[in-house]
Protein backbone atom coordinates (compact mmCIF):
# COMPACT_ATOMS: atom_id res chain seq x y z
CA UNK A 1 0.00 0.00 0.00
CA UNK A 2 1.79 3.29 -0.92
CA UNK A 3 1.37 6.01 1.67
CA UNK A 4 -1.41 8.36 2.48
CA UNK A 5 -1.27 11.65 3.06
CA UNK A 6 -0.92 11.36 6.44
CA UNK A 7 2.01 8.83 5.89
CA UNK A 8 3.71 10.98 4.23
CA UNK A 9 3.67 13.91 6.28
CA UNK A 10 4.19 11.58 9.25
CA UNK A 11 7.58 10.19 7.39
CA UNK A 12 8.35 13.56 6.61
CA UNK A 13 8.50 14.77 9.86
CA UNK A 14 11.07 12.33 10.19
CA UNK A 15 13.43 14.74 8.57
CA UNK A 16 13.10 17.36 11.49
CA UNK A 17 16.10 18.04 13.95
CA UNK A 18 16.04 19.09 16.95
CA UNK A 19 16.63 22.93 17.34
CA UNK A 20 15.70 23.29 13.45
CA UNK A 21 14.00 26.49 12.21
CA UNK A 22 11.83 25.03 9.47
CA UNK A 23 9.42 26.27 6.51
CA UNK A 24 6.32 23.98 5.86
CA UNK A 25 4.98 24.77 2.96
CA UNK A 26 0.86 25.17 1.64
CA UNK A 27 -1.03 21.24 1.53
CA UNK A 28 0.48 17.82 2.49
CA UNK A 29 3.63 20.17 4.37
CA UNK A 30 1.23 21.58 6.70
CA UNK A 31 0.42 18.26 8.01
CA UNK A 32 3.99 18.17 8.86
CA UNK A 33 3.41 19.87 12.07
CA UNK A 34 1.33 17.40 13.40
CA UNK A 35 3.77 14.77 13.34
CA UNK A 36 6.73 16.04 14.94
CA UNK A 37 8.53 13.16 17.08
CA UNK A 38 8.69 13.64 20.69
CA UNK A 39 11.75 15.19 21.92
CA UNK A 40 12.36 17.19 18.87
CA UNK A 41 11.73 21.34 19.01
CA UNK A 42 11.92 22.93 15.74
CA UNK A 43 10.28 26.46 15.39
CA UNK A 44 8.26 27.16 12.12
CA UNK A 45 8.54 29.82 10.17
CA UNK A 46 5.64 31.80 8.35
CA UNK A 47 6.97 34.07 5.75
CA UNK A 48 4.41 36.28 5.83
CA UNK A 49 6.63 37.56 9.20
CA UNK A 50 6.28 34.99 11.94
CA UNK A 51 8.60 32.65 13.67
CA UNK A 52 6.73 30.32 16.53
CA UNK A 53 4.14 29.60 14.37
CA UNK A 54 1.08 27.87 16.81
CA UNK A 55 -1.85 25.59 16.14
CA UNK A 56 -5.16 27.03 14.32
CA UNK A 57 -7.38 28.52 17.16
CA UNK A 58 -10.38 27.62 19.18
CA UNK A 59 -13.69 29.06 17.94
CA UNK A 60 -14.48 32.71 19.01
CA UNK A 61 -11.12 33.22 19.29
CA UNK A 62 -9.26 34.32 15.97
CA UNK A 63 -7.43 37.12 15.07
CA UNK A 64 -7.71 38.69 11.60
CA UNK A 65 -4.31 40.12 12.41
CA UNK A 66 -2.76 36.74 13.25
CA UNK A 67 -2.38 34.21 10.09
CA UNK A 68 0.07 32.07 8.02
CA UNK A 69 1.11 32.32 5.15
CA UNK A 70 -1.91 30.50 3.60
CA UNK A 71 -3.82 33.25 4.84
CA UNK A 72 -5.53 30.88 8.10
CA UNK A 73 -5.91 31.90 11.40
CA UNK A 74 -3.49 30.58 13.59
CA UNK A 75 -1.82 31.51 17.36
CA UNK A 76 1.13 32.52 18.43
CA UNK A 77 3.77 30.12 20.93
CA UNK A 78 5.72 31.78 23.87
CA UNK A 79 8.75 31.70 21.96
CA UNK A 80 6.72 33.50 18.91
CA UNK A 81 8.88 36.49 17.17
CA UNK A 82 6.85 38.65 14.64
CA UNK A 83 9.21 40.64 12.12
CA UNK A 84 8.48 42.45 8.67
CA UNK A 85 8.67 40.65 4.56
CA UNK A 86 11.84 41.92 4.27
CA UNK A 87 13.06 40.53 7.45
CA UNK A 88 11.38 37.18 6.71
CA UNK A 89 12.49 36.87 3.51
CA UNK A 90 16.42 38.37 4.92
CA UNK A 91 15.93 35.21 7.09
CA UNK A 92 15.25 32.74 4.25
CA UNK A 93 17.44 34.11 1.82
CA UNK A 94 20.35 34.48 4.07
CA UNK A 95 19.79 30.46 5.03
CA UNK A 96 18.82 30.82 8.48
CA UNK A 97 16.22 28.04 7.67
CA UNK A 98 17.35 24.50 7.62
CA UNK A 99 14.95 23.21 5.74
CA UNK A 100 11.70 23.49 3.67
CA UNK A 101 9.36 21.11 3.05
CA UNK A 102 7.15 21.59 -0.46
CA UNK A 103 4.56 20.11 -2.42
CA UNK A 104 5.78 19.51 -6.04
CA UNK A 105 4.01 19.78 -9.65
CA UNK A 106 7.09 17.93 -10.86
CA UNK A 107 11.02 16.99 -9.72
CA UNK A 108 13.85 15.98 -12.42
CA UNK A 109 16.43 14.26 -11.19
CA UNK A 110 18.56 17.23 -11.09
CA UNK A 111 16.86 18.69 -8.58
CA UNK A 112 14.57 21.38 -10.17
CA UNK A 113 11.39 21.88 -9.30
CA UNK A 114 8.04 23.02 -10.78
CA UNK A 115 5.48 23.83 -8.71
CA UNK A 116 3.93 27.66 -9.27
CA UNK A 117 2.76 27.46 -12.32
CA UNK A 118 0.74 25.60 -15.58
CA UNK A 119 1.38 27.33 -18.65
CA UNK A 120 -2.24 28.10 -20.31
CA UNK A 121 -4.46 27.57 -16.49
CA UNK A 122 -4.78 30.02 -14.25
CA UNK A 123 -1.31 31.32 -12.82
CA UNK A 124 -1.76 32.57 -9.34
CA UNK A 125 1.74 33.26 -8.60
CA UNK A 126 4.83 31.81 -7.04
CA UNK A 127 4.13 33.79 -3.55
CA UNK A 128 7.39 32.88 -1.57
CA UNK A 129 8.38 29.41 -2.91
CA UNK A 130 10.70 30.83 -5.18
CA UNK A 131 12.63 32.61 -2.68
CA UNK A 132 12.65 29.45 -0.68
CA UNK A 133 13.94 27.06 -2.58
CA UNK A 134 17.31 29.31 -3.21
CA UNK A 135 17.78 30.14 0.28
CA UNK A 136 17.09 27.53 2.78
CA UNK A 137 19.28 25.25 3.76
CA UNK A 138 17.61 22.02 2.33
CA UNK A 139 14.68 21.50 0.39
CA UNK A 140 12.60 18.25 0.73
CA UNK A 141 9.59 18.17 -1.38
CA UNK A 142 6.54 15.97 -0.18
CA UNK A 143 3.95 14.91 -3.19
CA UNK A 144 2.41 12.03 -5.16
CA UNK A 145 4.46 9.77 -7.61
CA UNK A 146 2.39 10.50 -10.19
CA UNK A 147 -0.04 12.54 -11.49
CA UNK A 148 -3.88 11.64 -11.45
CA UNK A 149 -3.48 10.27 -15.13
CA UNK A 150 -1.01 7.54 -13.69
CA UNK A 151 1.86 10.06 -16.13
CA UNK A 152 5.26 9.96 -13.66
CA UNK A 153 5.32 13.15 -11.87
CA UNK A 154 9.30 12.24 -11.11
CA UNK A 155 11.03 13.23 -14.28
CA UNK A 156 14.60 13.51 -16.43
CA UNK A 157 13.62 17.09 -16.83
CA UNK A 158 10.72 19.09 -15.81
CA UNK A 159 8.53 19.91 -18.31
CA UNK A 160 6.53 22.91 -16.74
CA UNK A 161 8.12 26.45 -15.42
CA UNK A 162 10.65 26.32 -12.90
CA UNK A 163 10.19 27.05 -9.09
CA UNK A 164 14.16 26.84 -9.05
CA UNK A 165 17.10 24.78 -10.72
CA UNK A 166 18.91 22.11 -9.16
CA UNK A 167 17.17 22.60 -5.42
CA UNK A 168 15.02 19.86 -4.30
CA UNK A 169 17.53 17.62 -1.75
CA UNK A 170 14.91 14.93 -0.93
CA UNK A 171 11.73 13.43 -2.90
CA UNK A 172 9.09 12.00 -0.29
CA UNK A 173 6.13 10.66 -2.37
CA UNK A 174 3.53 8.32 -1.57
CA UNK A 175 5.66 5.33 -3.09
CA UNK A 176 8.76 5.73 -0.83
CA UNK A 177 11.67 8.16 -0.26
CA UNK A 178 13.93 9.50 -2.87
CA UNK A 179 17.83 11.70 -2.85
CA UNK A 180 18.56 13.78 -5.30
CA UNK A 181 22.42 12.37 -5.93
CA UNK A 182 25.30 12.76 -8.89
CA UNK A 183 23.46 11.08 -11.85
CA UNK A 184 20.54 11.19 -10.91
CA UNK A 185 18.11 9.44 -7.76
CA UNK A 186 18.55 7.00 -5.20
CA UNK A 187 16.20 5.42 -3.49
CA UNK A 188 16.38 5.76 0.09
CA UNK A 189 12.78 3.99 1.26
CA UNK A 190 10.02 2.19 0.02
CA UNK A 191 6.86 3.30 1.38
CA UNK A 192 5.38 0.12 3.31
CA UNK A 193 4.44 -2.79 0.79
CA UNK A 194 5.80 -1.01 -1.99
CA UNK A 195 8.38 -2.67 -4.43
CA UNK A 196 11.38 -1.58 -5.69
CA UNK A 197 10.02 -2.26 -8.90
CA UNK A 198 6.80 -0.47 -8.71
CA UNK A 199 8.31 2.75 -7.54
CA UNK A 200 11.16 2.13 -10.49
CA UNK A 201 8.12 1.91 -13.09
CA UNK A 202 6.61 5.00 -11.58
CA UNK A 203 9.58 7.49 -12.16
CA UNK A 204 10.74 8.34 -15.30
CA UNK A 205 14.13 9.89 -13.94
CA UNK A 206 17.25 8.38 -13.71
CA UNK A 207 16.99 6.06 -10.58
CA UNK A 208 21.24 5.44 -9.53
CA UNK A 209 22.66 2.91 -7.22
CA UNK B 1 -9.08 69.68 8.08
CA UNK B 2 -5.16 68.77 8.83
CA UNK B 3 -4.47 70.62 12.58
CA UNK B 4 -1.32 72.46 10.94
CA UNK B 5 1.01 74.67 13.17
CA UNK B 6 4.32 75.33 11.59
CA UNK B 7 5.86 77.49 13.72
CA UNK B 8 5.78 76.16 17.54
CA UNK B 9 7.84 72.80 18.16
CA UNK B 10 4.64 71.04 19.35
CA UNK B 11 2.38 72.19 16.56
CA UNK B 12 5.40 70.73 14.84
CA UNK B 13 4.61 67.65 15.51
CA UNK B 14 0.75 67.32 14.93
CA UNK B 15 0.96 68.36 11.87
CA UNK B 16 1.26 64.99 10.45
CA UNK B 17 -2.10 64.06 11.50
CA UNK B 18 -5.08 64.38 9.29
CA UNK B 19 -8.61 64.14 9.83
CA UNK B 20 -9.61 61.37 7.10
CA UNK B 21 -8.18 59.59 4.39
CA UNK B 22 -9.70 61.60 1.77
CA UNK B 23 -7.92 64.51 3.45
CA UNK B 24 -4.20 62.91 3.78
CA UNK B 25 -4.42 62.28 0.13
CA UNK B 26 -5.10 65.31 -0.86
CA UNK B 27 -3.00 66.75 -3.40
CA UNK B 28 -1.28 63.48 -3.94
CA UNK B 29 -2.58 61.77 -6.00
CA UNK B 30 -2.31 61.56 -9.84
CA UNK B 31 -3.46 59.09 -12.92
CA UNK B 32 -0.71 56.78 -13.81
CA UNK B 33 1.00 57.08 -10.41
CA UNK B 34 2.71 53.97 -8.75
CA UNK B 35 1.76 53.44 -5.14
CA UNK B 36 3.60 50.87 -3.33
CA UNK B 37 0.76 49.03 -0.52
CA UNK B 38 1.34 47.07 2.46
CA UNK B 39 -0.41 44.19 3.69
CA UNK B 40 -0.42 40.63 3.07
CA UNK B 41 -3.58 38.84 1.75
CA UNK B 42 -6.24 40.84 3.49
CA UNK B 43 -3.79 41.60 6.78
CA UNK B 44 -2.77 44.49 7.92
CA UNK B 45 -3.89 46.33 4.32
CA UNK B 46 -4.28 49.60 4.38
CA UNK B 47 -8.25 49.81 3.73
CA UNK B 48 -9.16 53.28 4.58
CA UNK B 49 -7.00 54.60 1.83
CA UNK B 50 -7.76 51.86 -0.82
CA UNK B 51 -11.49 52.98 -0.27
CA UNK B 52 -10.04 56.73 -0.54
CA UNK B 53 -8.41 55.99 -3.04
CA UNK B 54 -11.65 54.54 -4.98
CA UNK B 55 -13.48 57.59 -4.20
CA UNK B 56 -10.97 60.09 -5.81
CA UNK B 57 -11.23 57.92 -9.18
CA UNK B 58 -7.54 58.14 -10.16
CA UNK B 59 -6.75 55.96 -12.85
CA UNK B 60 -3.94 54.16 -14.32
CA UNK B 61 -2.69 52.97 -10.71
CA UNK B 62 0.60 51.16 -10.82
CA UNK B 63 0.37 49.07 -7.36
CA UNK B 64 3.59 46.82 -5.88
CA UNK B 65 1.55 44.87 -3.26
CA UNK B 66 2.06 41.35 -2.61
CA UNK B 67 -1.44 40.62 -3.42
CA UNK B 68 -4.48 41.64 -5.06
CA UNK B 69 -6.88 41.97 -2.44
CA UNK B 70 -10.58 40.48 -2.70
CA UNK B 71 -13.17 40.88 -5.29
CA UNK B 72 -14.95 43.13 -2.83
CA UNK B 73 -12.66 44.23 -0.33
CA UNK B 74 -8.76 45.67 -0.56
CA UNK B 75 -7.06 46.28 -3.84
CA UNK B 76 -9.87 44.30 -5.30
CA UNK B 77 -12.31 47.65 -5.45
CA UNK B 78 -10.15 49.37 -7.45
CA UNK B 79 -9.97 46.38 -9.90
CA UNK B 80 -14.00 46.65 -9.91
CA UNK B 81 -13.53 50.35 -10.87
CA UNK B 82 -10.96 49.69 -13.08
CA UNK B 83 -8.79 51.93 -11.74
CA UNK B 84 -5.59 49.91 -11.88
CA UNK B 85 -3.08 49.21 -14.57
CA UNK B 86 -0.56 47.44 -13.45
CA UNK B 87 -0.04 45.10 -10.30
CA UNK B 88 3.32 44.27 -9.37
CA UNK B 89 2.61 41.43 -7.11
CA UNK B 90 3.99 37.45 -5.32
CA UNK B 91 0.02 35.86 -5.43
CA UNK B 92 -2.97 37.18 -7.04
CA UNK B 93 -5.42 33.79 -6.47
CA UNK B 94 -8.77 34.77 -4.66
CA UNK B 95 -9.69 37.23 -7.07
CA UNK B 96 -12.42 36.25 -9.67
CA UNK B 97 -12.36 40.20 -11.37
CA UNK B 98 -8.92 40.33 -11.57
CA UNK B 99 -8.02 37.40 -13.32
CA UNK B 100 -10.86 38.24 -16.10
CA UNK B 101 -9.17 41.84 -16.51
CA UNK B 102 -5.55 40.28 -16.77
CA UNK B 103 -7.21 37.35 -18.75
CA UNK B 104 -8.49 40.08 -21.23
CA UNK B 105 -5.74 42.08 -21.65
CA UNK B 106 -6.98 44.85 -19.84
CA UNK B 107 -4.58 44.45 -16.49
CA UNK B 108 -1.20 44.18 -16.94
CA UNK B 109 0.92 42.17 -14.49
CA UNK B 110 4.39 41.28 -13.10
CA UNK B 111 4.93 38.99 -10.98
CA UNK B 112 7.59 39.67 -8.27
CA UNK B 113 8.72 36.28 -5.64
CA UNK B 114 7.70 37.52 -2.25
CA UNK B 115 11.45 38.04 -1.14
CA UNK B 116 12.27 39.92 -3.96
CA UNK B 117 9.66 41.89 -3.71
CA UNK B 118 9.97 42.62 -0.35
CA UNK B 119 13.58 43.32 -0.78
CA UNK B 120 13.13 45.75 -4.13
CA UNK B 121 10.91 48.20 -1.72
CA UNK B 122 13.39 47.84 1.52
CA UNK B 123 16.18 48.70 -1.31
CA UNK B 124 14.26 51.27 -2.81
CA UNK B 125 13.59 53.13 0.73
CA UNK B 126 17.27 52.49 1.45
CA UNK B 127 18.68 54.41 -1.59
CA UNK B 128 19.78 51.33 -2.69
CA UNK B 129 18.46 50.79 -6.56
CA UNK B 130 19.76 47.46 -7.32
CA UNK B 131 20.72 44.04 -5.69
CA UNK B 132 21.85 40.41 -6.89
CA UNK B 133 19.62 37.60 -5.24
CA UNK B 134 19.52 33.71 -6.20
CA UNK B 135 15.93 33.65 -6.00
CA UNK B 136 14.30 33.19 -9.37
CA UNK B 137 18.29 32.09 -11.49
CA UNK B 138 17.29 29.54 -14.02
CA UNK B 139 13.49 30.34 -13.93
CA UNK B 140 11.45 32.80 -16.13
CA UNK B 141 12.19 35.29 -13.90
CA UNK B 142 15.35 35.40 -14.21
CA UNK B 143 14.84 36.24 -18.10
CA UNK B 144 16.69 39.75 -19.32
CA UNK B 145 17.98 40.09 -16.47
CA UNK B 146 21.53 41.00 -15.58
CA UNK B 147 23.32 37.50 -13.99
CA UNK B 148 26.49 37.60 -12.10
CA UNK B 149 28.72 35.27 -10.31
CA UNK B 150 29.73 35.13 -6.65
CA UNK B 151 31.85 32.66 -4.95
CA UNK B 152 30.78 30.72 -7.75
CA UNK B 153 27.25 31.07 -7.41
CA UNK B 154 24.85 33.00 -9.93
CA UNK B 155 22.48 35.81 -9.06
CA UNK B 156 20.73 37.94 -10.80
CA UNK B 157 19.87 41.84 -10.39
CA UNK B 158 16.94 43.02 -9.08
CA UNK B 159 16.09 46.82 -9.62
CA UNK B 160 14.90 48.59 -5.86
CA UNK B 161 11.22 50.04 -6.02
CA UNK B 162 10.72 53.84 -5.71
CA UNK B 163 7.55 54.67 -5.35
CA UNK B 164 5.38 57.78 -5.66
CA UNK B 165 3.33 56.93 -2.89
CA UNK B 166 3.21 54.44 -0.06
CA UNK B 167 -0.04 53.84 1.88
CA UNK B 168 0.12 51.78 5.01
CA UNK B 169 -1.85 50.12 7.86
CA UNK B 170 -0.13 50.31 11.65
CA UNK B 171 -1.62 49.45 14.89
CA UNK B 172 -0.51 52.70 16.61
CA UNK B 173 1.45 55.45 16.04
CA UNK B 174 2.72 58.89 18.30
CA UNK B 175 1.70 62.02 16.65
CA UNK B 176 5.30 62.24 15.37
CA UNK B 177 4.31 59.16 13.28
CA UNK B 178 6.53 56.56 14.93
CA UNK B 179 4.48 53.08 14.37
CA UNK B 180 3.55 50.22 16.18
CA UNK B 181 2.06 46.73 14.36
CA UNK B 182 0.34 44.04 15.62
CA UNK B 183 1.05 40.35 15.34
CA UNK B 184 1.26 39.23 11.67
CA UNK B 185 -0.12 42.46 10.36
CA UNK B 186 3.31 44.48 10.15
CA UNK B 187 4.44 42.53 6.87
CA UNK B 188 4.74 44.05 3.92
CA UNK B 189 3.95 47.43 5.43
CA UNK B 190 7.13 48.28 6.51
CA UNK B 191 9.07 47.87 3.37
CA UNK B 192 6.39 49.54 1.42
CA UNK B 193 6.25 52.47 3.53
CA UNK B 194 10.23 53.22 3.24
CA UNK B 195 10.35 53.13 -0.61
CA UNK B 196 7.51 56.07 -0.99
CA UNK B 197 8.71 59.60 -1.74
CA UNK B 198 5.34 60.15 0.36
CA UNK B 199 3.62 57.32 3.13
CA UNK B 200 0.51 57.26 4.65
CA UNK B 201 -0.01 55.21 7.30
CA UNK B 202 -4.03 54.38 8.75
CA UNK B 203 -3.81 53.03 12.38
CA UNK B 204 -6.19 52.35 14.68
CA UNK B 205 -4.85 54.54 17.37
CA UNK B 206 -3.29 57.31 17.39
CA UNK B 207 -1.52 58.61 21.34
CA UNK B 208 0.53 61.15 22.10
CA UNK B 209 4.60 61.55 21.78
CA UNK B 210 5.88 59.97 24.97
CA UNK B 211 3.34 57.12 25.02
CA UNK B 212 4.70 54.33 23.11
CA UNK B 213 8.09 53.02 24.14
CA UNK B 214 10.86 54.22 22.03
CA UNK B 215 12.92 50.73 22.04
CA UNK B 216 9.58 48.96 20.75
CA UNK B 217 9.04 51.41 17.35
CA UNK B 218 8.78 49.20 14.43
CA UNK B 219 8.86 51.70 11.91
CA UNK B 220 10.35 55.21 12.87
CA UNK B 221 8.42 58.40 12.22
CA UNK B 222 10.49 59.65 9.83
CA UNK B 223 9.41 57.00 7.26
CA UNK B 224 5.91 58.56 7.85
CA UNK B 225 4.60 62.04 6.44
CA UNK B 226 0.61 61.47 7.06
CA UNK B 227 -1.43 59.81 9.39
CA UNK B 228 -4.96 59.18 10.10
CA UNK B 229 -6.86 57.35 12.83
CA UNK B 230 -10.24 54.89 11.77
CA UNK B 231 -12.16 51.56 12.01
CA UNK B 232 -11.17 49.27 10.63
CA UNK B 233 -12.86 45.96 9.57
CA UNK B 234 -9.97 43.70 9.44
CA UNK B 235 -11.63 41.04 7.36
CA UNK B 236 -10.30 37.48 7.90
CA UNK B 237 -9.74 35.46 4.41
CA UNK B 238 -9.77 31.99 5.61
CA UNK B 239 -11.16 30.82 9.53
CA UNK B 240 -9.81 27.88 10.77
CA UNK B 241 -10.18 26.56 14.06
CA UNK B 242 -9.36 23.88 16.38
CA UNK B 243 -12.43 22.40 18.54
CA UNK B 244 -11.41 22.19 22.06
CA UNK B 245 -10.48 18.81 23.25
CA UNK B 246 -11.55 17.28 26.59
CA UNK B 247 -9.31 16.46 28.61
Amino acid sequence: MPWDRNQMAARAAQELQDGWYVNLGIGIPTLVANYIPEGVEVTLQSENGMLGMGPFPFEGEEDADLINAGKQTITELPHTAYFDSAQSFAMIRGGKIAMAILGAMEVAENGDLANWMIPGKLVKGMGGAMDLVAGVGRVVVVMDHTNKHGESKVLKACTLPLTGKSVVDRIISNLGVLDVVDGGLKIVELADGVTEEELRAATEATIVD
Amino acid sequence: MPRVAHTDPEGERMKKIYGSAAEALDGLLFDGMFIAAGGFGLCGIPELLLDAIKDAGTKDLTFASNNAGVDEFGIGILLQTKQVKKMISSYVGENAEFMRQYLSGELELEFNPQGTLAERMRAGGAGIPGFYTKTGVGTVIAEGKEHKDFNGQTYIMEEGIFADLAIVKAWKADTTGNLIFRKTARNFNVPAATCGKVCIAEVEEIVPAGTLDPDAIHLPGIYVHRIIEGAHEKRIEQRTTRKKESA
